[in-house]
C-alpha cells in the first residue's frame, strides 16, 4: 500500500502499529462513550446513591458535587479520565467500589480463559493436523462429525451435560465454584491447589470445545490445502522425513490463519466465559456482569464493557504484531492484511 | 409489483432447476429439513395435539411432581411419556411449547435484524458519504463484541429503563429486539456491498433519469438483486438467533419462568439436576441441539446451493 518503495522496514512497521494504535483508540473512545451514555442516562445515579427520603435540596446539592449538572461533553471527558484511572464509582446493588468488585474477581475469569484457550489449543490443533493429513480415514471423519455437533450445540448445554456424566452421576469433579484458591498479593489462584485444579478441569472444556471445534477445523482445511502444494511435493522428492514435513513444512504454513482465530477467539472467550460461569457457579467477572444485568445495575456494566473493550483491542494489537513474527513476506510488504495467503 | 415477480421468477427458477436438483440429492438436506419440519409442527400444533397445559396452574396437581419418563423407571406414567417437573407439569408438553415459542422468537429476531440490516445497508450504499461512514463505523465496533454481549447489553439498558414487573410483561419483545438489534451488522455489510455495484448499473441511473425516488429505486430495484445472499444469512442466523435466546433465558435475563422458552426451561431443570431429576433439563436440551444442528444443516445446504463459488 502505500511507500512500497519506502527503504526502512522499521519506519513502515512503526506506521503500521501507529495506525492499528490510532484505531484501538478509537474503538475505545466508542465504547467510552457507550460506556458513558449507559452510566449517566440510564437510571439516576443520585437516585441509587440516597435514601428514599432525602430532600430535593441535598440530591440537588449532591447532583452539583458530583457535577452532574455539567455540559454533557464535560462529563464525558471526566469519565473517561476516571475510567483511564480504573475509576468507576459505587455499584447500585451491593455500593462496593466498582473497580474492587472487578479487580477480586478477573482472576478467576482469566484463569479460566486461559485454560479453556491451551485446552482448546494443545487438542485442537493436533486433532486438525491429524484429520487434515488423513482424511479418509474412518477415525477422521468420525472426529468431523463430532466436531459439526460440537459446533450447533450451545455453550451451556455442554457445560449441563458434563456436570450430569461427571459430577451427578459419576461423582468424579465439582460442578461449582473454584475449590481451594491460594492468594498471591491481589491476585487469587487455582493452580496451587489440587482442588483448585479439579475445580477447573470441566469448565475449561466446556469453555474451550467451541474454540477446540473451530480450530480443528481450520487446521484441517489449512493441512488439507497445504499439502497438495508443490514444495510439499519437493520437499518429499528431497527425501525428507514425514515427520519434518508435515511438522517442519505443512503445520508451519497454518500457522498464519491459527493464529489470527485463536487471537481473536481469545476475546470471544473471555466474553463467553459469562455464560461457563453461570453454569459451573464460578465466581468471576461474567457471572458479575450478569448478575449486574438482572439488577440493572449500570456502573459494573459499564465498567465490564470497558474492560472488554480494552481486551479485545489489546488482542487485535497483538494479533497484527504476531504476523510479522510469524510471516516472513508481511515483514517485506507491510501494512496490509491482505496477501497472508 | 416489480419485486414481487422478481421474487416470483427466482422462485420459478429455483423449483425448476439446479436448486431443488441439489436438495433432492442430500440425504442430510433432506433429514434435516423433515427434523426442522417435524418440530415446527409439534410446536405449533401444541395447543391442540399437547397431552397437558403445563402453564395453565388450574390443571396442575403437585401429587404429579417428579414423576420419571416411562421408558427408565417403572415409576413412570404413560400419561407424562417424558416425566413432569418439580410443579407437576409435563414435561413433553412444555417442550412443545418451550419449542414454539424459542421458534418466534428466533424468527421474529432474524426479522427484525434482516429489516434493519436491509434499511441502514440500502442507506449505506446507496447515499455513501457521512451518513455511510457513520453507519460503516458502528457496525466496525458492534462487530467487534460477540452479538451475546450486546443483546445482553441492551436487555440490561431496557431493565434499567422500566420496572421489573413491566418487563417481565414486554420480555419477548425486549428480546427479540435485543438479538435482532446484535445482529443486523451482517446484512447492513452484505446489502452495501451489493448496492454499490448495482448502484453504477444501468438499469438503476435509468430509473433515476426518469424521475423515481431514492426509495422506489432502492426497494424496487435494487432490493430485489440483493435478496439471494440475505436469504442464505437468514437462515444461517436462524440457529444463532435461536442458541442465543436460549443462552439468554438459560442466564435469566430472557424469558420469565411464567413464559418460558427452550432456555428458560433448561435453567429451571438445572436447578432440579444435582439431586438427579436429569430428565427435566435434558430433554428440552435435546431438543433444542436437535433444531439447530437441523437448522445449521439446511443452512450450510442453502449457502452451497445458492453460491457454488463459495465454498
Amino acid at each position: 500500500m502505500a511507500g512500497e518503495e519506502m527503504p526502512h522496514d522499521c519506519r513502515q512497521m512503526l506506521a503500521f502499529i501507529l495506525r492499528r494504535l490510532m484505531q484501538s483508540v478509537a474503538v475505545l473512545l466508542a465504547v467510552g462513550m457507550v460506556s458513558f451514555f449507559l452510566f449517566r442516562y440510564v437510571g439516576d445515579p443520585i437516585n441509587a446513591m440516597v435514601g428514599q427520603d432525602t430532600p430535593a435540596v441535598e440530591r440537588e446539592a449532591l447532583r452539583q458535587k458530583l457535577g452532574l449538572d455539567d455540559p454533557a461533553p464535560v462529563q464525558f471527558v471526566r469519565f473517561i479520565a476516571n475510567a483511564a484511572h480504573g475509576e468507576f464509582g459505587l455499584s447500585y446493588r451491593t455500593s462496593e467500589p466498582v473497580n474492587r468488585m472487578i479487580l477480586e474477581r478477573l482472576p478467576a475469569t482469566l484463569e479460566l480463559s486461559f485454560c479453556a484457550a491451551l485446552f482448546a489449543l494443545l487438542v485442537g490443533v493436533p486433532m486438525g493436523v491429524y484429520t487434515g493429513l488423513y482424511p479418509r480415514h474412518w477415525s477422521s471423519r468420525l472426529l468431523q462429525a463430532i466436531s459439526l455437533i460440537g459446533i450447533s450445540l450451545p455453550t451451556f448445554l455442554i457445560g449441563i451435560l458434563l456436570i450430569l456424566f461427571f459430577s451427578v452421576i459419576l461423582r468424579w469433579l465439582p460442578s461449582f465454584g473454584r475449590g481451594e484458591t491460594v492468594t498471591i498479593g491481589w491476585w487469587t489462584t487455582n493452580f496451587l491447589r489440587w482442588k483448585g485444579l479439579e475445580a477447573l478441569i470441566l469448565p475449561s472444556i466446556t469453555l474451550g470445545l467451541f474454540q477446540l471445534t473451530l480450530l480443528m477445523r481450520l487446521v484441517r482445511s489449512e493441512m488439507l490445502e497445504v499439502m497438495r502444494t508443490d514444495y510439499i511435493k519437493f520437499a518429499r522428492a528431497r527425501g525428507l522425513a514425514n515427520r519434518a514435513i508435515n511438522f517442519g513444512h505443512a503445520l508451519k504454513n497454518t500457522l498464519v490463519p491459527v493464529i489470527t482465530v485463536t487471537g481473536l477467539q481469545l476475546g470471544s472467550l473471555i466474553a463467553f466465559a459469562l455464560v461457563t460461569e453461570t453454569v459451573f457457579a464460578w465466581p468471576g467477572v461474567g457471572q458479575l456482569f450478569i448478575q449486574s444485568v438482572q439488577f440493572s445495575d449500570i456502573p459494573v456494566m459499564a465498567a465490564y464493557l470497558m474492560l472488554i473493550g480494552l481486551f479485545f483491542v489489546i488482542i487485535n494489537l497483538a494479533v497484527d504484531l504476531l504476523y510479522f513474527v510469524v510471516d516472513p513476506r508481511l515483514r517485506g510488504q507491510m501494512g496490509t492484511r491482505a496477501g497472508t495467503h | 409489483m416489480a419485486s414481487r415477480t422478481a421474487f416470483g421468477q427466482w422462485f420459478h427458477q429455483a423449483a425448476d432447476s439446479d436448486i431443488w436438483w441439489s436438495f433432492k440429492s442430500s440425504a442430510t438436506t433432506v433429514i434435516a429439513a423433515a427434523v426442522t419440519l417435524f418440530i415446527i409442527a409439534l410446536a405449533f400444533l401444541a395447543p391442540v395435539i399437547a397431552p397437558h397445559t403445563p402453564f395453565d396452574p388450574g390443571t396442575l396437581s403437585l401429587s404429579d411432581g417428579l414423576k420419571p419418563p416411562v421408558l427408565i423407571s417403572p415409576d413412570g406414567d404413560w400419561s407424562f411419556p417424558l416425566g413432569t417437573d418439580d410443579q407437576g407439569r409435563d414435561v413433553l408438553s412444555s417442550i412443545m411449547y418451550g419449542t414454539r415459542l424459542s421458534l418466534i422468537v428466533g424468527f421474529a429476531s432474524v426479522v427484525v435484524a434482516m429489516v434493519l440490516g436491509i434499511a441502514l445497508g440500502l442507506v449505506s450504499g446507496y447515499f455513501g458519504g457521512t451518513i455511510d461512514a457513520v453507519i460503516m463505523r458502528i457496525a466496525d465496533v458492534q462487530l467487534t463484541f460477540p452479538a451475546i454481549l450486546v443483546a445482553l447489553l441492551i436487555d440490561g439498558m431496557v431493565r434499567g429503563l422500566i420496572s421489573s414487573q413491566r418487563h417481565d410483561e414486554i420480555a419477548t419483545f425486549v428480546i427479540i429486539g435485543a438479538i435482532g438489534l446484535s445482529f443486523w451488522v451482517q446484512y447492513a455489510r452484505t446489502v452495501r456491498g451489493s448496492v454499490l455495484v448495482e448502484k453504477n448499473k444501468e438499469y438503476v441511473q435509468a430509473a433515476r433519469v426518469i424521475g423515481l425516488s431514492p426509495v422506489v429505486i432502492m426497494v424496487r430495484h435494487v432490493l430485489p438483486n440483493v435478496t439471494g445472499p440475505v436469504l442464505v444469512i437468514a437462515t444461517i442466523n436462524l440457529g444463532l438467533a435461536i442458541i442465543t435466546e436460549a443462552t439468554l433465558s438459560f442466564l435469566g435475563v430472557g424469558l420469565p419462568s411464567t413464559q418460558p422458552s427452550l432456555g428458560t426451561l433448561i435453567r429451571l431443570g438445572n436447578e432440579l439436576l444435582q439431586s438427579g431429576e436429569w430428565w427435566i433439563t435434558v430433554f428440552p436440551g435435546i431438543t433444542l441441539a436437535v433444531l439447530v444442528l437441523a437448522v445449521n444443516l439446511l443452512g450450510d445446504w442453502l449457502r452451497d446451493a445458492l453460491n457454488p463459488k463459495l465454498r
